[in-house]
């Protein structure tokens, strides 16, 4: 089984156009994750004399998919696209800040959406309740998505010039900081309803964030929630990070954020180069 | 669990460098920092390997270990995870090793 894409797995990578009336039977296409992959060169050469040779490698393990997030970020910068690698845990309101958020840019600019889940299209339904396109893809086994993944799903979202393309990544605040998916900025979203102490315990995610919006804050009376101390913890994992409060329920924020959006686009894409691991000569902590 | 992703795709790339020959060990680099759990990979690998002609080889995994500059102090120092902060106080710190991913080096028959 292929765990990135779940090829041979029944319950594989699927991705999905939700339009206006997509019924419940999803609409499957393959999305070129090589399924050439293991097919088992068998061995034969030297077998005979018993010697063995050793052959220098020296790659990047993640090296296709780089390429490949490459090729993505490649496709999005000619066409002006911004696209927007938005990683949470479960629960932190991605999907509810997700409507508010293109409600909110009353399509300037113009917002599509790929939505990162195990199983459903619930998420993508929703986002198509606002009228924006969007595009679900089912990760099966998969916890995160990955630069082919995403690929596939700009292809069939053909997103318009210079607008926004929204990458809502699978519940999960360890795998998806690993991948890059040719995106041009990452936004690690957490909510007050989780423990202040988050960015201390999955200090991967929150190294690789460019933004942290932590939602929910129009709970903040009722919890025992120290922002500030949250604050404090994010900058102990990525001093570079921006932080905003909103409430995606409240509209608290939500300003400010779109303005972030809106910025980006107006500026171009950006800057982010490829893979932060590289080398592990890469500029760590500090994005 | 990321590392079954990563072990396959470490399975795929040694594969395309294969021109019928048969892995017998293979050399991996997987840094402290790099938010990979080599044991995990171990774990995954036997699975991953299957059918493939890196079936029963042996991983030899090197982790070097995290190490960072300050870039106020300039001070290098070591880096047991990723919340970097340097002995004067300064959190504004370059990881310069530990999160290395990379395969290095396979022994084939």
């Amino acid at each position: 089984m292929c765990a990135t894409c779940g090829c041979s797995d029944p319950a594989g990578t699927r991705i999905t156009q939700v339009t206006a009336d997509t019924a419940a039977a999803p609409h499957l296409h393959d999305h070129g994750h090589g399924n050439g992959h293991g097919a088992g060169q068998a061995g034969t050469a030297d077998e005979d004399t018993g010697e063995t040779r050793t052959v220098l490698l020296e790659q990047q393990v993640l090296a296709r998919n780089d390429r490949l997030a490459g090729a993505n970020r490649e496709w999005l910068g000619t066409r002006g696209v911004l696209a927007v690698n938005l990683m949470s845990s479960p629960g932190s309101g991605k999907t509810t800040l997700l409507e508010r958020t293109i409600r909110e840019l009353a399509g300037r600019p113009p917002v599509s959406v790929v939505e990162g889940d195990q199983e459903s299209l619930i998420d993508a339904q929703r986002v198509r309740g606002t009228g924006c396109a969007a595009v679900q893809i089912n990760t099966g086994a998969g916890c995160h998505l990955d630069a082919g993944m995403l690929g596939s799903a700009l292809r069939e979202l053909d997103p318009p010039p210079r607008s926004v393309v929204l990458i809502e990544n699978v519940g999960n605040l360890v795998c998806p900081a690993l991948f890059d998916l040719g995106e041009a900025h990452r936004v690690v979203i957490m909510s007050v309803t989780e423990g202040a102490d988050k960015p201390l315990k999955y200090p991967h995610m929150f190294a690789a964030a460019d933004l942290v919006l932590l939602n929910k804050v129009d709970l903040l009376p009722h919890l025992d929630f120290d922002p500030g101390f949250f604050e404090s913890s994010v900058r102990r994992a990525n001093p570079r990070a921006e932080v905003l409060r909103v409430s995606a329920t409240g509209g608290e924020g939500i300003g400010i954020w779109c303005e972030w959006l809106r910025d980006r686009v107006t500026a171009g894409p950006g800057e982010r180069g490829p893979a932060r691991r590289d080398s592990g000569a890469a500029d760590g902590v500090a994005r | 669990m990321h590392e079954m992703a990563v072990t396959q795709s470490i399975v795929d790339a040694v594969c395309e460098r294969l021109d019928g020959a048969r892995v017998r060990v293979l050399a991996l680099e997987i840094g402290t920092l790099s938010g990979v759990v080599p044991d995990a990979v171990r774990f995954c690998f036997d699975l991953a390997a299957e059918g493939t002609p890196l079936a029963g080889a042996r991983l030899e995994i090197a982790e070097p270990p995290g190490l960072a500059r300050c870039r106020v102090c300039e001070a290098e120092f070591r880096l047991d995870d990723l919340i970097a902060l340097c002995p004067c106080g300064s959190a504004d710190v370059g990881i310069i090793s530990g999160r290395e991913l990379r395969i290095r080096s396979m022994e084939v028959l």
